[in-house]
């Protein structure tokens, strides 16, 4: 078929930050899907809580210092996070350098400290069901929390190589970002379940 | 950031050796690990349908051998054992590897065409689904071949799947879940970005071809419909691989806690199969009734609404599990809510026929069937949406009618219209019209006589999964006249198959727009070049190829030297970022090799995970890391 | 003319099946069943109706509009109204059905008075059945069959040890799932005597065809005549014959596995024997208790039930044909 040329699209960018890129639409799309996943899994929690006669089963509620100490690193670090992805959007290498190697740090160290949230459960997986669900809520958490360190660190040496030259790479990090609020976020509700509401 | 002088355009090139320049940079490169590399999302949505049909033929045949032993009383065709295999190896098959990869895979070939771009939103992602769908489909049936096959039944219910299966059966099950929510999950990922911001400029939401629709939204219920799965079977595999108690009685678990996560995800599902099949009845009746489809914005409404509705009706699969009798028929009633939307479909389709000229050509004669079986479907499922009719045809053969007329009849036979409808596109031949109208006439008559039969089956008391029946039972006859059915029914995808045969060697050349259809996918060549359309188009109704223009709109000032696609506005669909698409890569295979391995070997031991991340994380990092090319660099 | 014909044939097959059936939804005799079945019919008339109406519209439409030459021509707005009609009516039937089974559910869940109290155990594959009483003494067990008197409320409470099993009588009652941990129970009230069949409607494994069961509804008189059999020990062994049985019984594994109250056979794996000689079937319904099936069953069970957790047990011709001799005479 003729074709007729009606709109000219050269003066476009090639890259933007946030809902105008893919990246951030497929980053939503995965948050949504993950973020059902948790959701499913308190639901699952709070069936096995209403089905039993007592709660937790036969088990003392959880230590309530190292899940507090992650979840204060946690939001804590959504601060500099934030300042990460506004230094991303203007294209501050000097300081997109420094935010992601902060950031790095601040998410290696939940991860430490998540370590003793396991045992600070105070009964092992196949304890009970109980024991199950807690250490499938947080594990399921701790996956999250594993892979988007992990992303943390890779983009952060990448940011240092002829690679960070580039404004995807700026994209990259402010998605990165939008990222790490979702695993602080879904952190919040977790807390309440795992730690609270054998308490209540 | 490259310097201006680098920097070829579209504007720069003449018309031909611009074509010649965009196919060569959207190509897929030669050799074996060319084609392994491709990212190409009509070859991988090719690769998709010829895979899914491919585990269709055989979880038919494993029909077939049930048909077989069900024909008489105590046959010996298979022992209970093999049989059970059979049936949860058949409907795994068919709801997992078939109809819902199937689905997805239209959607991974057509939704790009249709709304005038060059590529699904996240192409790499396209190609390890692809793989990694593939591992799961060759090892349940490896499995199956080796007497390993799960035998617990598509839905796995505990305690039988946790604790009483045989070896590793339930395990096969379990992991190649895993396998297909990967995949499923990674597509629906990437419809929901491309169909937001991928679409040509004019594609405003209320131009949005229906198919497309249909794609968007199976891609929602796959995004909250298929963590239920993930997290029960992981749940089943933890129970039987570490000993936890999710599902033990004894230490706190409860056996119903499956149901609601299975059904959470199972009873979306089957509307996740449907859903397209409808949207793609809307998609082809303008081509054969020469009008628009009547009530667009009814039709994807219905889609929206039935897509709701069917996240709050999982209890209907429970109704005989002693649950609180007021709850139930809350279900009751939002079980018989969704008829309201799929029965406004259907009038909008038959004031449609009413107010076309319709072409009897195969694809249509599909429609029809469609629309005889599936309203027999509809209506037995209003039945057992009712509690009390539920209690008496629920896990009965009364069931096994109604939900095979509902996918058969509802979602294959306008998947087997599609396929005679869309085979142009695919490979530029048109299929047989006299072989097609065989192979409708085959369907259709041998479907109603395999399933109809069963209906009274079930209501005379014969139970489902049962693999033989004791001579005092009345049911032989039914039984035979459904198996004969069942064999004729196998024949029409024989008949298919010739077809397609045949067509590719020496099938009629089809032309752009054999069936002077409205939607963009016929704009382009049939096969389409690489990169779909060498000029982006712009559309300006919901018909661009009805609008009577002998020239097409497109734009100009896309790159030529690299793989560019244009971004638009989410409902405006205002041309906004031209972003570069990445190319072919050997990674996602890689990736979807170390991921398959380890998945599988965690069926024996959990360290396996543990040992597993470390190829997995190198796979990932090999794939995002820059490798230097025009896409990665700018 | 053909779908004519097709529903014709339907409707006849369909009329035709209700007409016999000791295992079908078609020929209620339970009270829970016999409202089913009204609202089976009342849902299927409904619905057959509308499937002829669409039908005939979508026939019309189709020869129709082959006259048609000029499309796009027809209001539109019409058509739309003509479609909110139909989408109105839908969701009038839809509200219709919904409280028709909300009805009908109410009545079927209705708390029964005085019922007889059954114990129902479901295992792989068999049915336990133990008759509740006040009286310790009174209290008995049989299997895959439960007697009940007719006009009285049956009240069953169900039990499973292993996995998820469904009890279905279908001339008597809807289906009703047994779940290991859960307590369920299904109520229904028998009004005409007669022999029923049932099986298992939940995929249990493997030998899932094979848990079938039957309830044999009496009047009342005969139903204490049965019951106050059940509630005694086994018939002592009259003959040489049958005692030499009973000590192949006993010497053998059968014991060990099957009680026969009055006897030194205590075994709990399996089913209660003790009056085994009065019951219809062998192998929870899968064949008929003959003497000649007994002894096939015995030899073999496998051969019958190819995965029944009952094993082999090598007995000579002479033992084989003596034990059972002695099971069929525990009447």
């Amino acid at each position: 078929m003729k074709t007729r040329t009606v709109l000219d699209v050269s003066p476009l960018p090639e890259s933007s930050f946030g809902s105008r890129t893919l990246t951030w639409w497929g980053t939503l799309a995965f948050m949504s899907l993950e973020g059902m996943g948790f959701a499913l899994a308190i639901g699952a929690y709070i069936y096995l809580r209403v089905f039993s006669t007592h709660w937790p089963l036969n088990s003392p509620p959880p230590d309530l210092w190292p899940g507090t100490i992650v979840t204060i690193l946690l939001v804590i670090s959504a601060i500099p996070n934030h300042f990460m992805a506004t230094w991303a959007r203007a294209y501050d290498m000097r300081k997109v350098r420094a935010g992601l190697t902060l950031m790095s740090l601040l998410g290696i160290a939940p991860l430490i400290v998540r370590a003793f949230e396991f045992w600070g459960m105070r009964l092992r997986w196949d304890t009970d069901a109980y024991g199950s669900i807690v250490w499938f809520l947080l594990g399921l958490h701790t996956t999250h929390l594993l892979t988007d360190v992990g992303d943390t660190v890779v983009l952060n040496v990448l940011m240092f190589t002829r690679h960070s030259a580039n404004p995807r790479r700026f994209s990259d990090v402010s998605d990165n970002a939008f990222y790490w609020d979702f695993v602080v976020l879904s952190w919040l509700p977790i807390y309440f379940v795992l730690y609270w509401l054998p308490r209540l | 950031m490259s310097a201006a002088p680098e920097i070829l355009r579209d504007t720069d090139l003449a018309e031909r050796s611009l074509e010649e320049r965009i196919t060569h940079i959207w190509r897929t490169p030669s050799g074996i690990i060319g084609w392994l590399s491709s990212v190409d999302h009509k070859v991988i949505g090719l690769r998709y349908i010829v895979t899914a049909f491919t585990f269709m033929g055989l979880a038919g045949v494993a029909a077939l051998i049930m048909r077989l032993q069900l024909a008489q009383p105590n046959m010996h065709v298979v022992n209970a054992d093999r049989y059970d295999q059979l049936f949860t190896t058949h409907g795994s098959t068919m709801m997992f590897l078939f109809a819902v990869p199937v689905m997805e895979a239209f959607a991974v070939y057509f939704v790009p065409l249709m709304i005038g771009t060059r590529n699904v939103a996240f192409p790499r992602l396209n190609a390890f689904g692809y793989w990694v769908y593939l591992f799961g489909c060759i090892m349940l049936w490896a499995s199956l071949f080796s007497n390993s096959g799960p035998d617990v039944g598509w839905f796995a219910y505990v305690p039988l799947s946790r604790g009483y299966g045989v070896g590793h059966r339930p395990d096969v099950w379990a992991q190649m879940i895993t396998y297909t929510e990967l995949a499923a999950l990674a597509v629906a990922v990437e419809i929901v970005a491309t169909v937001f911001k991928m679409r040509c400029p004019g594609m405003t939401l209320d131009r949005i071809p229906i198919f497309v629709w249909g794609g968007l939204v199976l891609a929602f219920m796959v995004l909250f419909a298929m963590p239920a799965v993930m997290v029960s079977s992981t749940m089943l595999i933890l129970d039987r691989l570490v000993n936890t108690h999710f599902f033990d009685v004894s230490l706190g678990g409860d056996a119903l806690l499956w149901q609601h996560l299975f059904w959470f995800f199972g009873h979306p599902e089957v509307y996740i199969i449907f859903l397209p099949g409808t949207a793609m009845i809307s998609t082809m009746l303008p081509a054969f009734t020469r009008r628009p489809v009547f009530g667009y914005m009814a039709v994807v409404l219905s889609l929206a609404a039935t897509a709701f509705f069917s996240f709050g009706l999982w209890v209907h699969h429970m109704f005989v599990t002693g649950l609180p009798r007021l709850g139930e028929s809350f279900f009751t009633a939002s079980s018989m809510a969704i008829a309201v939307p799929t029965g406004a479909q259907i009038f909008c389709w038959i004031a449609t026929i009413w107010d076309g000229r319709p072409r009897f050509a195969t694809p249509f004669l599909f429609i029809c069937g469609f629309i005889f079986t599936f309203v027999i479907g509809g209506l037995t499922g209003v039945m057992v949406a009712s509690v009390p009719l539920d209690t008496q045809v629920h896990d009965t053969y009364f069931v096994v009618a109604h939900f095979h007329y509902v996918l058969i009849g509802g979602a294959v036979f306008p998947l087997i219209g599609a396929v005679y409808y869309w085979f142009p596109k695919f490979t530029g031949r048109m299929l047989s019209e006299t072989l097609g109208r065989w192979n409708f006439w085959f369907a259709f008559i041998g479907f109603q006589i395999a399933f109809f039969p069963m209906h009274i089956l079930g209501l005379e008391g014969m139970p489902r999964r049962v693999y033989t029946y004791t001579p005092e039972m009345p049911w032989g006859g039914l039984n035979l006249i459904s198996t004969i059915g069942a064999f004729i029914f196998a024949t029409s995808f024989v008949l298919l198959l010739i077809n397609v045969a045949k067509s590719l060697r020496s099938g009629v050349l089809a032309g752009d727009n054999p069936w002077n259809a409205e939607t963009l996918e016929w704009a382009t060549t049939s096969p389409p070049l690489p990169q779909n359309f060498t000029r982006i188009p712009v559309v300006s109704s919901r018909a661009p190829l009805w609008s009577g223009d002998d020239t097409f709109p497109v734009i100009a000032g896309m790159r030529a030297d690299k793989r560019e696609v244009l971004l638009t506005t989410l409902t405006e669909a205002e041309p906004d970022i031209r972003e570069s698409s990445p190319g072919p890569s050997i990674w996602p295979l890689i990736a979807a090799l170390t991921t398959g391995f380890t998945l599988l070997w965690s069926i024996y031991t959990p360290w396996a995970i543990v040992y597993g991340a470390l190829p997995v994380a190198v796979s990932l990092i090999g794939w995002f890391w820059p490798k230097g090319t025009k896409e990665d660099e700018s | 003319m053909r779908r004519w014909a097709a529903l014709g044939v339907a409707v006849a097959v369909v009329s035709l099946a209700g007409c016999s059936g000791f295992q079908s939804v078609l020929n209620p005799e339970g009270d829970n069943a016999i409202s089913i079945a009204r609202l089976f019919w009342f849902f299927l008339t409904v619905c057959a109706s509308i499937w002829i109406v669409v039908m005939a519209i979508l026939a019309m439409s189709l020869v129709r509009a082959r006259r048609n030459t000029a499309p796009e021509t027809r209001d539109q707005r019409r058509m739309g109204f003509v479609i909110g009609g139909c989408v109105a009516a839908s969701v009038i039937i839809l509200v219709v059905f919904t409280l028709a089974s909300f009805f009908t559910n109410k009545s079927i869940a209705a708390a029964p008075e005085d019922p007889l109290t059954v114990k129902v155990e479901a295992h792989q594959w068999w049915w336990q059945v133990t008759y509740l009483d006040k009286r310790i003494d009174h209290r008995f067990e049989t299997a895959n069959e439960i007697h009940v008197p007719v006009g009285r409320p049956i009240l069953l409470q169900f039990e499973s040890p292993d996995v998820i099993h469904s009890f279905w009588m279908p001339n008597l009652a809807g289906k009703q799932d047994v779940i290991p941990g859960r307590f369920t129970e299904l109520t229904f009230t028998v009004e005409k005597p007669g022999i029923y069949r049932g099986q298992c409607a939940e995929f249990c494994g493997i030998e899932h065809a094979h848990m079938g069961m039957y309830v044999v509804a009496q009047e009342p008189f005969e139903f204490d005549k049965w019951r106050g059999r059940q509630i005694g020990d086994s018939v002592p062994p009259t003959n040489a014959m049958l005692r030499h049985g009973y000590m192949v019984f006993v010497s053998n594994a059968c014991a060990s596995c099957h009680t026969i109250r009055g006897t030194d056979a205590g075994g709990v794996v399996g089913p209660d024997l003790t009056h085994f000689g009065s019951r219809l079937s062998i192998a929870a319904g899968t064949v008929p208790n003959t003497m000649a099936n007994l002894q096939g069953w015995i030899a073999n069970p496998h051969g019958i039930k190819p995965y029944t957790q009952m094993p082999s047990v090598a007995l000579a011709g002479d033992d084989l044909t003596a034990v059972s001799q002695y099971l069929e005479s525990l009447k």
